[in-house]
């Protein structure tokens, strides 16, 4: 029987594992998502991957959570703000699967906990975003890792399942048994670098280039290594590494970050998932944030500045 | 103490021309300018003043000081970044005249200073307005310039130009010393500009909001303690807290746009290195750590050179 997966928001991260998963014969792949336009491109004439790889999946797309078929596994990949919205409208369809979360930031599988009973960590480097309904221009290659929520955990064999899925599909992901080490690695780098964009209008590599600034993400950095440490966590590689080779001509020097992307277009930023959950850790631990404490209410101030 | 019957204002910006129009009811003025044209339409139109007051000032103005009549006063009143190169201009005349400087933060008094042996005035102003044209400024906040003692002068010197300024129409007081005001204010402005300044948002009860972590009164608050820490070691008593100045300003009602936002926005050159530039220097000279400010400043410069 074919394994059953439903791609909860299919953005730009959405769309790749989405597009890839579909190409698999014993995979069933489903695509949940509000873009009208999004959804009935993909049903029309499928979901097309351009740039780093070239992929035309046929998932079965949908805007209407009631079409769902019971599913072996969800992928989350909304925006952080939406996900208990997201997950609140699908949980239905998983409710003898398990859930994974590949977004930004930290806090979101304590959201989907509170609607599924079994939660997969993950973390995902790939990026991209839609270039028009249905086409996704796949930008960066990545590896995604996947391990249990502590807790409420999926069986770990259920998340070698759909490791294996993703890899043969040619999203290359590990199952590990704690995946915190990656994620907290994303997180800070993300936390570290993106509202630094947002607030200066600095592309990444324009802002490693000035000292003062890239100082800066060292102490956000710093702080983040810290909150990390205090949870017994520890991180897969330094942040600071992925921050330099990003700064690179050849890699992301000319990104702006998806934060300075949204504060130019005034949609609400995942600061609150960022800099505001590092800083929510680092109380509950006694760790002082004190940088990211800052730069959250910095970037709270900008999406206040809309509402004037 | 000398009688005050010729005013010279350098510099007529938006606080300069408040000056120099009130005065003209008062006093000879005369109005040193950068551009011919500027000058020649005050000559010719004279200046008016809306808002608060209704009225058409008469004044003499040049770009250059051997045009105009020798003043018994000097309001020095250009942008911090002007300071320089206004003061140049000024080197070598009107020696016994008493030059006032009305620029935010600490320093503006030593810049002078190296221009020439003048008896020198120091101030603070909280008025505030808006330049309609060359030759027309709409006075907005009618607070007070706060005047005290610097190089070679006395508190009498001080009181006699505070009223001459009062007798203008306009408010102001006259101190023993200046410094507890003066160091008020720094902390206030350095604040209250770059949390503007980088978040968009004009000095509202946003800046007083201690609700939610991410609330920003919590940042402002930080900023104002480390301002003050800074005062202590160097030996100043401060006057008015900052953070109930900042408490009552957001209460008003009226939200006002510090200097440092409309820059940004105009993609003008800041006055960070007068205001916290200043701060910093002083922190770093009596041993104080400032990071909050020190991060607001490589913020506002970064922010200034995404421009280009």
């Amino acid at each position: 029987m074919a394994l059953k997966i439903c791609v909860v928001g299919c953005g730009a991260v959405g769309s790749l594992f989405a597009a890839n998963l579909a190409t698999l014969d014993d995979v069933e792949v489903w695509a949940y998502d509000l873009a009208r336009t999004h959804v009935d491109a993909i049903n029309r004439d499928g979901l097309r991957l351009t740039g780093a790889g070239e992929v035309v999946g046929r998932p079965h797309a949908t805007s209407a959570a009631s079409d769902l078929p019971s599913c072996d596994f969800g992928i989350v990949a909304t925006k952080a703000m939406h996900t208990d919205a997201a997950i609140a409208a699908t949980a239905h369809a998983f409710a003898d699967g398990c859930v994974a979360t590949v977004q930004n930031g930290i806090g979101n599988e304590e959201v989907l906990a509170r609607h599924v009973e079994r939660v997969i960590r993950g973390t995902t480097f790939p990026a991209g975003k839609i270039t028009a309904p249905g086409v996704v221009q796949w930008d960066v290659q990545g590896d995604t890792t996947l391990g249990p929520f502590e807790d409420q955990p999926a069986p770990f064999a259920e998340v070698e399942r759909l490791a294996d899925a993703c890899t043969r599909a040619g999203m290359p992901t590990k199952a590990v048994a704690d995946a915190r080490g990656p994620q907290w690695r994303k997180v800070i780098f993300n936390a570290a670098t993106n509202p630094l964009g947002a607030l200066t209008g600095l592309t990444h590599g324009r802002l490693c280039e000035r000292p003062d600034l890239r100082a800066l993400a060292s102490r956000l950095v710093d702080e983040g290594k810290a909150v990390a440490s205090a949870q017994g966590i520890e991180l897969d590689a330094d942040p600071e590494e992925l921050i330099d080779y990003a700064a690179r001509p050849e890699v992301a020097y000319n990104h702006k970050a998806s934060m300075l992307q949204d504060v130019e277009a005034r949609r609400q930023t995942e600061v609150d998932y960022l800099n505001g959950g590092i800083a929510e850790f680092g109380r509950r631990l006694g760790v002082p944030t004190r940088t990211h404490e800052s730069i959250w209410a910095l970037v709270k101030g900008v999406e206040a500045s809309w509402q004037q | 103490v000398a009688e005050m019957r010729r005013v010279c204002v350098a510099g007529a910006g938006v606080i300069g021309s408040l000056f120099a129009a009130h005065l003209s009811r008062v006093a000879e003025v005369s109005a040193l300018v950068r551009r011919d044209e500027h000058a020649a339409a005050l000559g010719r139109d004279g200046l008016r003043v809306s808002g608060r007051a209704e009225f058409t000032g008469r004044l003499t103005a040049a770009t250059l000081p051997d045009a105009l009549p020798e003043p018994e006063l000097v309001i020095v009143a250009c942008k911090s970044l002007d300071l320089d190169a206004v003061a140049a201009r000024l080197a070598g005349h009107w020696p016994g005249a008493i030059v006032m400087t009305v620029q935010n933060g600490i320093g503006a008094d030593e810049v002078v200073s190296r221009y020439g042996d003048w008896r020198q005035l120091t101030s603070v102003t909280f008025m505030s307005g808006t330049r309609h044209e060359d030759t027309h400024v709409r006075y907005v906040l009618d607070t007070a310039t706060w005047i005290g003692p610097a190089r070679g002068t006395t508190p009498a010197d001080a009181r006699a130009v505070a009223e001459l300024i009062v007798a203008s129409g306009l408010k102001a007081e006259a101190f023993d010393d200046l410094r507890p005001a003066q160091w008020s204010k720094l902390i206030f402005n350095a604040t209250v500009n770059t949390v503007a300044a980088l978040t968009g948002l004009p000095h509202d009860p946003h800046f007083a909001a201690l609700d939610r972590p991410s609330d920003l009164g919590h940042l402002v608050r930080a900023l104002m303690d480390e301002g003050k820490a800074v005062a202590v070691a160097a030996g100043v008593t401060l006057g008015e807290d900052p953070w109930e100045m900042n408490v009552l300003a957001t209460e008003r009602g009226s939200a006002h746009y510090p200097s440092m936002l409309e820059d940004v926005e105009a993609h003008r050159p800041t006055e960070i290195d007068m205001i916290t530039g200043s701060l910093v220097r002083e922190a770093h000279r009596v041993g104080v750590p400032v990071p909050l400010h020190e991060t607001m400043e490589r913020l506002i410069r970064a922010k200034e050179d995404s421009w280009h």
